[in-house]
């Protein structure tokens, strides 16, 4: 299977990804 | 004093992470997806001057903006409890975004560099390595460039704390 990260397109998706990831669990414990 | 200070490492942070982000996204946007379409004849000129000329600037830009951000932390008194990640102090969101970008800059100077050195010929390796090490790297910079979007979100969002989402 190929590495999702030699996409460009997909390594700015897996970004946004982690970055709504980061919003749900800092909303979540502060 | 320590407002001053602080705005002082606010500004070079700022200034050097724009040159070290500014030379990530440089190899992501552009040269990676344009040397397959350069040609071959032509590709020296990219990798025996201008990438390493790049690479100088983007890992000292790594070195100055690691540097600069932990002084702006401490002077302005909350680098412990972003480090350690407090939820009740109010800066877990900058926390994360700080081993974000601790995490990149040590991408850049223990695996993109070391592997690019090999790619670029900077280094005696065997013609061997040198696509194993150049594919790391791209690798290794691909991750940076993923890391650098929440990385990015997470250092503004201390600067809108009225705002719903962190």
């Amino acid at each position: 299977m190929k590495n999702p990260l030699e996409s460009l397109p997909m390594t700015i998706v897996l970004g946004l990804v982690i970055t709504v990831a980061v919003v749900v669990i800092v909303g979540a414990v502060s | 004093m320590e407002a001053e200070i602080s705005f002082l490492f606010r500004w070079l942070h700022v200034v050097s992470g724009v040159m070290w982000i500014g030379l990530l996204w440089y190899f992501n946007f552009v040269q990676i997806p344009t040397m397959p379409k350069i040609p071959d004849e032509l590709k020296p000129a990219v990798g025996k001057h201008i990438a390493p000329e790049a690479l100088f600037w983007f890992r000292w830009g790594a070195m100055a903006t690691l540097i600069t951000g932990l002084l702006l932390a401490m002077f302005s008194g909350y680098l412990i409890d972003a480090l350690t990640l407090s939820a009740a102090s109010g800066y877990l969101g900058l926390g994360i975004g700080m081993w974000f970008g601790i995490i990149m800059w040590f991408n850049v100077w223990f695996i993109i560099w070391p592997n690019q050195k090999i790619a670029l010929g900077i280094v005696d390796a065997n013609a061997d390595a040198k696509p194993a090490a150049a594919r790391k790297a791209m690798l290794f910079s691909r991750t940076n460039t993923m890391l650098s979007i929440p990385m990015l979100y997470c250092m503004v969002s201390g600067q809108n704390p009225a705002a719903w989402f962190l």
